[in-house]
């Protein structure tokens, strides 16, 4: 893509300018070999120029538990104060056909409002419940808009890639269902900054699950990121506590730049992305000509740009050409 | 001594208040003995002529009713105290009765002298129709609260009809058809919470509305089993000791789903075939039939065309001995052993949606929807397998053409575009003329008692009198009550037959996805108030199982949302499905606006679709393309050519 092309479609973006937006997430996507060169000068502009206080929430949890839904009374409290919102949603692919339905857009309708840009995108061979472009993606959303959600897959135990990917990571679980334990067991508790307990509106059932999960956490609880992940009971058809769980995310916020927490977490975010796409790329034939996984991971710890640039000089490093 | 026939009903309602009036008086005097009021979509959605989501809809598939000035129309000399009139009015049923009532009151007839039907059945809406507003919770009260008006007020009204016909229409099976209608009504009943001794007299007033296919014995099986399963419940879960009360009362439409579009001369054998399953047993006989009209697959039917329809009917009754024997099946062992095996499976079924908390727990999980939708995508590709047999479609395509369709007309009624302009000012002078003191204190009065809880009847009928409007009334609720998406039931895990066809179709889209830098991706939508999503739904489905990756949004999409949706998603194709005729007013512009091929299927006459090439649509497809294989291959073949991918 020629310079000025390049130029107009960051400032595109960062005007939230959907075209350019949808052309940004188009080139992102693309798989083609040629491809490399104009996504790491993409999302390096596009990094480079971001308002620092866009902040991006990682929504998981199992299927059917409402997290869309959710999704959509966030993004529209949002919207009511004046904010922009962009959000990934990731469906599952089908590993017959590598098909997929992506259905989350029937519950998160806001028409043509340009301050909300929702791009559905399928796992594919993925397996850590977000889809290969998902991090690129994130950091055009990111760039655009004021918050940024990611909606994972819902499959348990590989949600723990979105640790990577958000600056907040919320878990949505359903009263009763019995995951609670589950989650406790697959060590997924330690993720989350904030735990709903969402269709509140079930009552007593609601309130025990929230009384368990409360418990499980004190369990967990030797937290050294010095933020108590809270739990809260929302509804989003009901609308009970969205409004409390957007405050919970501001306040998170507020935690994540108070501390180095923040720096920290983008900064693994680099690394997990940079690491991602090597080893998929190379496989672990390319792992073992840099001396396994972990100098791969002080390579990437060491190395300056983007995760993007970062791919690129470890392949070169290798011998391999992008 | 023969049995009474059954009542002689015709499906219908179109254009205007005063087209439908005369339509209905035509059909009076040719021996139809009862109506059944066709709403048209804006009614049934809750819009007024004026919405935008009405654009293009209106008078299309029914009368439009904005107000009791319509109703009054649509009903001028005709004796409403000898009519039995059935409304298929699901959301705003309590509006329609409203303007019912109050037309019969201005007329100086009272409440108790009213019989009919309001079809009232939301659990449907939200697993096939589509006409649903509010969420299931809410609707179930109002449907509730028009019971219990009722049962009181108009005693001879059916307000509820329970219907497993459109569960058919959708792809559902004799064991789903009868396990979720008897699943539906026994959460309506609990949902009433009425004292014992009141119960014998709502119970008798629930009726059903089924479907009848073209396996006639199945559906002989079908509606044994209904009645005898029905009467159970009565006596076992609701105590209602008078077997009178018990009957299974039901009005039928026979299938619309297996009327083809090939060789469309077919369907009146079809026709005559699945009213004898409901009509044959005197134990299990329909009290109401409507039969469709032979050319429903290619357009809106003529008045002779429904004549003809009304003429089978007649014909059974008077001129065959069907009404003058006994139950003609009892001590068939055959019989007996078809009815007990269904009995069986349906009682299980409904024992699995108990366990999950009953009918409306079981939509709002989206469990019903997706065993529906997975009954269907079976049905499809045994159609597409030549595994069921359809003559003149998969097999026997060959015969000479039909001189039916050699009219000027191609055998259909060409739709009045003016009517929807006509209503639009029918509207304008009625809202010029009301008193709108009187419509903001009646609307006032209506908000107030449903958000105390009262019963939602008397303040609407207080409405309509005011002269409120369809748009108006639906409003108010919609601000107390919020609105509603259904679940789409397009995630159901399917497991379709592999065949070399679907992985020849799979590289080939591996290919095209290849080139084009990321996975082929369609997006496809409803536009307009058409909520028959079936046809969307399979090649949503199909399309997933292709290889695509496939953006589904469900039904009652405006042009701009769904160009909105097209442009984020990033996707190569839109596909748009509409049913209700108004392809015209709907596809063009968002083939005009969208920068990527548009393709289209529905009810669209062969006219039409030369209309929608001509505006630069991609490909029209109709019922006759049975085969969504071909379709989905075409979808791609369009998409590699507008990216220059050979």
């Amino acid at each position: 893509m020629p310079e000025e092309d390049l130029d107009a479609l960051v400032q595109g973006v960062l005007d939230a300018d959907h075209t350019a937006i949808a052309a940004a997430l188009d080139c992102c996507e693309d798989t083609r070999p040629g491809a490399l060169k104009t996504q790491r000068a993409l999302i390096g502009r596009l990094e480079a120029k971001t308002p620092g206080e866009h902040t991006v929430v990682g929504l998981t949890g199992p299927p059917g538990v409402g997290k869309s839904t959710l999704a959509g009374a966030l993004i529209q409290l949002w919207l009511d104060a004046g904010l922009g919102a962009g959000m990934v949603a990731i469906d599952p692919t089908s590993r017959r056909s590598g098909g997929a339905l992506l259905g989350d857009r029937a519950r998160l309708r806001f028409g043509a409002n340009q301050r909300v840009f929702v791009r559905s995108m399928a796992a594919r061979d993925q397996l850590g419940g977000l889809a290969p472009a998902t991090r690129a993606a994130v950091v055009v959303l990111r760039a655009a808009f004021d918050w940024t959600l990611v909606e994972t897959v819902g499959v348990g135990q590989s949600e723990i890639d979105v640790e990577t990917v958000a600056d907040s990571v919320v878990l949505v679980l359903q009263p009763g269902s019995g995951d609670t334990l589950q989650f406790m067991k697959a060590g997924i508790l330690e993720i989350p900054d904030v735990l709903v307990v969402h269709k509140w509106d079930l009552g007593v059932l609601a309130e025990r699950t929230k009384s368990d999960l409360e418990s499980m956490l004190a369990i967990v609880a030797d937290d050294p990121r010095d933020w108590t992940p809270r739990v809260l009971g929302v509804s989003a058809l009901s609308g009970i506590a969205v409004k409390e769980l957007a405050e919970t995310l501001r306040a998170h916020r507020a935690h994540l730049d108070a501390s180095s927490e923040l720096t920290r977490r983008r900064s693994e975010s680099r690394v997990a992305w940079a690491m991602e796409l090597y080893q998929r790329r190379f496989g672990g034939e390319g792992v073992e000509r840099l001396g396994g996984n972990d100098a791969l991971r002080e390579l990437c710890e060491s190395s300056a740009g983007s995760a993007l640039d970062c791919f690129t000089g470890l392949a070169s490093r290798a011998g391999f050409s992008t | 001594m023969s049995d009474r026939p059954w009542i002689f009903r015709t499906y219908s309602g179109h254009s205007t208040a005063e087209a439908s009036n005369r339509l209905y008086r035509s059909n009076l005097a040719k021996g139809q003995t009862g109506l059944s009021v066709a709403f048209d979509l804006p009614t049934q959605t809750g819009y007024d002529a004026d919405h935008p989501l009405a654009a293009g809809e209106v008078g299309k598939v029914g009368v439009p009713i904005s107000s009791i000035e319509d109703m009054l129309t649509l009903f001028q000399d005709i004796p409403l105290d000898q009519m039995n009139t059935s409304m298929t009015i699901n959301a705003p049923a309590a509006w329609l009765l409203a303007l019912y009532i109050a037309s019969a009151e201005r007329l100086g007839i009272a409440r108790d002298a009213l019989s009919g039907t309001t079809q009232n059945d939301i659990v449907k809406e939200y697993l096939s129709r589509g006409t649903y507003i509010f969420p299931p919770q809410v609707s179930m009260r109002l449907t509730k609260e028009i019971i219990e008006f009722t049962v009181d007020e108009v005693p001879r009204w059916n307000p509820i009809n329970i219907c497993s016909y459109h569960l058919q229409e959708v792809g559902a099976t004799p064991v789903q058809e009868i396990s979720f209608a008897l699943a539906n009504a026994m959460s309506v009943l609990d949902s009433i919470g009425l004292p014992a001794e009141r119960m014998p007299a709502v119970f008798g007033r629930i009726s059903f509305f089924c479907n009848s296919g073209i396996r006639f014995i199945e559906e002989i099986c079908k509606v044994r089993a209904f009645t005898r399963m029905w009467d159970r419940i009565g006596l076992e879960r609701y105590g209602v000791e008078d077997p009178k009360m018990r009957r299974f009362r039901y009005g039928v439409q026979v299938n619309s789903l297996g009327l083809t579009e090939n060789q469309p001369e077919n369907n009146i054998p079809r026709i005559v075939l699945e009213a004898l399953g409901v009509t044959l047993s005197r134990d299990a006989r329909c009290r109401a039939l409507q039969l469709p009209a032979w050319n429903e697959a290619m357009g809106l039917p003529r008045p002779w065309d429904q004549q003809w329809s009304l003429r089978i009917q007649q014909i059974l009754a008077h001129e065959t001995d069907v009404l003058e024997n006994e139950d003609i099946f009892e001590g068939s062992v055959v019989i007996e052993r078809n009815v007990a095996a269904m009995e069986e499976a349906a009682w299980k079924e409904i024992e699995r949606i108990q366990e999950m908390g009953g009918a409306v727990v079981a939509v709002e999980s989206g469990y019903l929807k997706r065993q529906l939708v997975e009954s269907n995508a079976r049905r499809v590709a045994d159609i597409e397998s030549g595994e069921r047999t359809v003559v003149g479609v998969n097999s026997l395509q060959d015969g000479e053409p039909s001189p039916l369709t050699q009219g000027a007309s191609g055998g259909i009624l060409s739709v009045d575009e003016s009517a929807e302009r006509e209503q639009l000012e029918r509207l304008n002078t009625h809202r010029a003329r009301r008193s709108q003191a009187d419509v903001d204190s009646a609307l006032a009065e209506l908000r107030e008692a449903v958000q105390n809880g009262e019963n939602v009847m008397p303040p609407s009928i207080r409405c309509a009198h005011a002269g409120v409007t369809t748009g108006e009334w639906a409003d108010t609720l919609r601000q107390i009550f919020g609105e509603y998406r259904a679940p789409t039931g397009v995630d159901a895990p399917l497991r379709l037959a592999e065949s070399d066809r679907i992985s020849q179709l799979r590289r080939r889209v591996d290919e095209v996805s290849a080139q084009l830098g990321r996975r082929l991706k369609a997006l496809v939508g409803k536009p307009g108030l058409d909520g028959h999503s079936s046809g969307a739904e399979q090649i949503a489905i199909f399309a997933r199982d292709a290889g695509l990756e496939v953006v589904y949004e469900g039904i009652r999409l405006t042009p701009d949302e769904i160009l909105t949706s097209a442009q984020q998603e990033g996707v190569h194709l839109i596909g748009l499905s509409i049913l209700s005729g108004s392809h015209l007013s709907l596809v063009p512009e968002i083939a005009r606006r969208a920068e990527i091929p548009v393709v289209v299927g529905g009810i669209i006459p062969e006219e039409d679709a030369a209309k929608l090439r001509a505006e630069g649509v991609a490909a029209v497809y109709t019922p006759r393309d049975f085969d969504v294989g071909r379709i989905i291959a075409e979808m791609v073949e369009i998409v590699a050519e507008a990216n220059g991918i050979a």
